[in-house]
């Protein structure tokens, strides 16, 4: 029985903000990085959002009713999640593959540990690493932006870090295309400008904090600058933190409040290290980009870092004399 | 004789190896890439929990306490060979599948908990019934992580091609996938004992 009467005593401090509110400004805000991938990718990127967001729905409904809970689809954080893994995926995927991976990623990322608030790990990049360990194959087929037109479907390319991986000079792509969207890769992620907008509407509204994406973005720089390929100190670090799925994931992914630290000190060590271990996998893993998996990994050690940067509270500490 | 079925009975349902008291996992994540592996390592490791338990029933008298682990892995590890050299002799495929697995069921905890909890202290008769059901729970319990595993991971039962919705899902022929649908069937296990069981947690769902 939901108890209507709050009995507490004061301070009391309202606001207008609720959960509904915070989920659907995130939403808000990520649709301009969405609308340059449809725009570049064909509609075919606009179905994969629709169906990776409706399965997602559904299936926290399907869920939530089975388990006799309120169902609360319209709070606005499976739809997140849903979004969120579609920008994570490339244009052409089969479309049960958005579906797949929005199941899984309700169903295994949030609802068996609990629901809303009680995950470990964000939703939506566990769905992705269910997919990309599932169906490698298509997962790393990337279409070329601007390709789909009559007589073709989509022409196949490899994204900048595939190419670095490989060894391969990326001579022709500049940072104006890596920065205006103008690149293979997935669907939300090419877009950096517009990604930025959204990202500058959350920091205006105080819905996010500097402080994990800028030490995301600037660890994974120094590092990548440090261990240049030529050489130490010559690496080319706008290129490393203009690719793949850097931006996306540090301002919108880890930014996420439930799988984040609850402290700005422990914010600060978990964005350096999702930043680590983002440059670590770049340079030297199997992987040509490392961004889901650093952020996974750093989401299983905040219980560990919310323990070690507790606020102190005033008046305690130990007593002299 | 019903107190023979009834040492039986438990090692299929109530304290089944795999779901209720969580041993025997190594095998279990292991082999159950596919159902023939699952069945031929649940039947060796039947037939060594059956004569291990016998034997060590036998002897539960002579054996000192102080001494009694390196004595029960000596009984073990001669039923083990024994078996090895039978599926080496008569199934080729089956042992080269299994691999190192077969050698170690020696180490095989249920093998070693039976042994230690109920052979040492009951006689002969009841063991054998004990070492019987509690292998074919581990057969059962084995058997279904293989069934979801192969029929997802490679969209076949028995090897078998059966036709699937979604293509074969990879992350199941692995180890995380292994985990996954092991944990999802303890979970349902629990459950369907929780809702027999009749359990006090109330179940209109949150908490008021």
């Amino acid at each position: 029985m939901e108890n209507r009467l709050y009995v507490s005593s004061s301070p009391h401090i309202k606001n207008k903000e609720t959960v509904n509110k915070i989920m659907w400004a995130v939403v808000l805000s990520l649709l301009p990085a969405g609308a340059w991938g449809v725009y570049a990718f064909g509609f075919a990127a606009l179905w994969v959002i629709i169906v990776a967001i409706f399965s997602a729905a559904i299936t926290e409904a399907v869920l939530q009713k089975l388990s006799n809970k309120k169902i609360g689809v319209l709070d606005g954080s499976a739809v997140l999640t849903g979004l969120l893994l579609a920008y994570n995926l490339p244009a052409g995927v089969p479309l049960w593959i958005p579906m797949a991976g929005s199941i899984f990623a309700i169903f295994i990322g949030k609802f068996v540990f609990g629901g809303l608030g009680k995950n470990i790990f964000n939703p939506a990049l566990a769905g992705r690493a269910f997919l990309m360990a599932s169906w490698p194959g298509y997962m790393t087929t990337f279409s070329k932006p601007f390709s789909t037109s009559a007589g073709v479907d989509a022409i196949t390319s490899a994204t900048p870090l595939m190419l670095l991986k490989e060894g391969k000079t990326v001579g022709n792509i500049n940072y104006l295309d890596l920065f205006l969207g103008n690149r293979g890769g997935c669907i939300g992620e090419v877009c950096i400008i517009a990604l930025l907008l959204g990202a500058a509407f959350l920091f205006i509204k105080k819905y996010i904090s500097w402080h994990i994406p800028l030490t995301f973005i600037f660890t994974t720089g120094i590092f990548t600058f440090i261990f240049g390929k030529a050489g130490f100190f010559t690496g080319d670090w706008l290129f490393q933190i203009l690719s793949g799925g850097l931006i996306l994931g540090a301002l919108f992914m880890a930014t996420d409040y439930v799988t984040s630290p609850l402290t700005y000190k422990g914010q600060i060590i978990f964005g350096i290290g999702c930043g680590l271990l983002t440059a670590i996998i770049r340079l030297w893993g199997g992987y040509p980009e490392g961004v889901c998996y650093a952020i996974l990994m750093m989401n299983a050690a905040v219980p560990l870092i919310d323990r070690f940067s507790r606020n102190r509270i005033y008046g305690s500490g130990t007593v002299l004399g | 004789m019903k107190k023979l079925f009834k040492e039986f009975i438990k090692g299929i349902g109530v304290q089944n190896p795999t779901f209720g008291m969580i041993l025997g996992l190594c095998p279990t994540l292991a082999v159950s890439t596919s159902l023939i592996n699952a069945l031929g390592m649940g039947l060796a490791a039947t037939f060594v929990l059956m004569c291990s338990n016998s034997i060590i029933s036998t002897l539960r008298k002579f054996i000192p306490d102080a001494i009694r682990l390196p004595a029960y892995i000596v009984i073990i590890a001669t039923f083990v060979s024994v078996i090895d050299m039978l599926m080496k002799a008569y199934s080729p495929e089956l042992n080269k599948a299994l691999g190192i697995f077969v050698p170690l069921i020696v180490v095989n905890c249920i093998i070693l908990a039976r042994a230690e909890s109920f052979a040492s202290k009951n006689r002969i008769l009841p063991s054998l019934f004990d070492g019987l059901g509690m292998g074919i729970g581990f057969t059962l319990g084995l058997s279904s992580v293989a069934f979801f595993r192969e029929l997802f991971g490679s969209g076949s039962v028995f090897n078998i091609k059966v036709g699937f919705i979604l293509e074969p899902v990879i992350l199941f022929r692995l180890a995380p996938g292994a985990l996954l649908t092991l944990g999802l069937l303890i979970a349902l296990v629990n459950y369907l004992k929780a809702r027999k069981g009749k359990s006090p947690i109330a179940r209109k769902g949150g908490c008021c």
